[in-house]
């Protein structure tokens, strides 16, 4: 479970990002995070994954407090959340298949253990035949699926995603679409940010816009624009 | 801190695998490490042995004591008495006049047998070793000043002076080699943060996904200890090879004069270990130094 309660960033330079954020994203939910550039779409992801702290307020995901949570649990909490980014953050000198284990070998997973789900989750994304191509000889959809597969390999309950679709044409976006109402069924809780308009009102969840740094909207099996 | 053998292992692999991938990178990092070493380990060298040397010349000064002409022998024996009582005295050792003449003699040719037999215009002389070079200047008043004694020296303002120049050398010598170990970190710990900075993804994902801090430094402080060992390898070939060289021809001189370097053997093999020592140190060191703004959580 996610829960953020008066949630303010304030950058050094002074510009105010986010403010009085109050919400909740119970197991299992699939959220989309909404808003024209600069809204603060990706502040709020920053502060989920704690790449940056809160100026005031308090944010949980499941049992940590980010408030009490000590520096050196900070890998720990990180190891329940997925992330997958716009411009996919490969590593470019490992292959497809090193790139996912990669994942799983840096938490430290028994090497017998790492081979099989690897395989598993490739084959889930549809890349079970590319498992030695490095990245820069997969397209755009085929390198976000292999980080989607990176996000998912450790079962994390939480996969949060900043604008996966925004390199991608319309019909590649849908693909990996897909794949995530995919990894929402199977249990896990997604964030999403972004600004596809026609992906939020075709794969309808709830939806949460944010604007000028506030939440001005949270709404159930909500659309891209709002009903009004 | 605490890593388990296989993730070791893993960390071995994978810090050598990158090694091998910087590619240049990583060239430039060895050869910084090799010309800094390279400079430490002649200067290592030159200084054991300037020390070596040192405290041998310094070893080497004794105190002579020159008897009075006329006195007996049983006079000699009371006074040789007397300075083995001295403190800080060592060994007493008595050289009569017609050996020192003898010495003279065959230094400096055969002219000088003119003065043998009564004509001797020398001294019997008892040679004082004291237990510590700097106590000759108290041994020699002290035995000025016995019955007998005709004069007694220890070298005067040379033995201070040289007193003073093993000091200086050493002092400035420590000096030196502690600058230089300094300009090597500085150097490699540089050197290190380019291969680092060029794998800030790299980082950037590990964090990401989980890895403690720990993990993230492993194989950057193993990639630094191999630089550091790779860059030992040319000056430890080198300054092995020079030495010996200079053993070779230098060791007869000095041996002559009754001084002598180290061996080449163990000398060599001792710094061999800590050129590679340093180097293995100085590159972990200077890996973990340039990586912790990455680390910042």
């Amino acid at each position: 479970m996610i829960q953020m309660k008066n949630v303010m960033m304030k950058y050094d330079n002074g510009v105010v990002a986010m403010k009085d954020l109050n919400l909740t994203v119970d197991p299992g939910e699939f959220v989309y995070v909404i808003g024209p550039s600069g809204a603060g779409k990706s502040t709020f992801i920053k502060l989920l994954y704690h790449e940056l702290t809160p100026t005031a307020g308090s944010i949980k995901i499941n049992n940590f407090d980010f408030n009490v949570m000590k520096s050196k649990e900070v890998p720990f909490m990180r190891r329940q959340i997925g992330i997958v980014f716009q411009d996919f953050k490969l590593l470019p000198r490992l292959t497809v298949y090193e790139n996912v284990a990669y994942a799983m070998q840096v938490i430290e997973t028994p090497e017998k253990e790492i081979r099989p789900r690897v395989l598993e989750v490739l084959k889930m994304v549809g890349l079970e035949q590319k498992l030695r191509r490095f990245p820069s000889e997969l397209s755009g959809g085929e390198q976000q699926r292999v980080s989607i597969a990176r996000a998912i390999v450790n079962k994390p309950q939480v996969v949060i995603a900043d604008e996966p679709t925004g390199n991608l044409d319309p019909e590649t976006a849908e693909g990996i679409m897909e794949i995530l109402d995919r990894v929402n069924q199977s249990g896990t809780t997604v964030i999403m940010a972004t600004h596809n308009q026609q992906m939020v009102d075709a794969h309808t969840h709830r939806v949460l816009e944010i604007a000028g740094g506030r939440l001005i909207r949270d709404e159930k099996e909500g659309s891209y624009g709002s009903e009004a | 801190m605490v890593v388990k053998p296989n993730v070791l292992k893993h960390h071995l692999k994978d810090s050598w695998k990158s090694l091998r991938r910087n590619g240049w990178m990583s060239v430039a990092a060895v050869s910084a490490v090799t010309v800094t070493l390279l400079l430490v380990g002649i200067f290592m060298a030159l200084l054991l042995n300037v020390n070596r040397i040192s405290s041998q010349v310094e070893n080497d000064v004794r105190v002579r004591v020159y008897v009075e002409r006329g006195t007996t022998k049983k006079q000699e024996a009371k006074l040789e008495k007397e300075l083995k009582g001295l403190d800080q005295v060592k060994t007493v050792s008595y050289r009569s006049a017609k050996k020192e003449l003898d010495t003279i003699v065959g230094s400096y040719g055969s002219q000088w047998k003119m003065f043998s037999g009564d004509k001797n215009p020398l001294n019997n002389v008892f040679m004082v070793d004291t237990k510590n070079p700097k106590a000759t200047i108290n041994v020699a008043k002290k035995a000025e000043k016995m019955k007998r004694v005709a004069e007694a020296s220890y070298g005067g303002s040379t033995a201070k002076k040289l007193f003073k120049t093993v000091d200086t050398i050493q002092r400035w010598g420590i000096g030196f080699t502690i600058l230089l170990l300094f300009v090597a970190v500085f150097l490699i710990s540089n050197t290190i943060r380019i291969t680092i900075l060029s794998r800030a993804d790299e980082i950037g994902v590990m964090r990401l996904v989980g890895a403690t801090n720990w993990y993230i430094r492993w194989p950057f402080l193993l990639e630094g200890a191999w630089t550091g060992l790779l860059g030992s390898l040319i000056p430890m070939l080198v300054v092995d090879i020079g030495y010996s060289l200079v053993y070779r021809n230098a060791g007869l001189t000095t041996a002559a004069n009754g001084y002598s370097l180290y061996p080449s053997v163990p000398f060599l093999i001792w710094l061999d270990l800590a050129l590679a020592a340093i180097g293995i140190v100085i590159g972990a060191l200077g890996a973990v130094v340039s990586m912790r703004r990455f680390l910042k959580i």
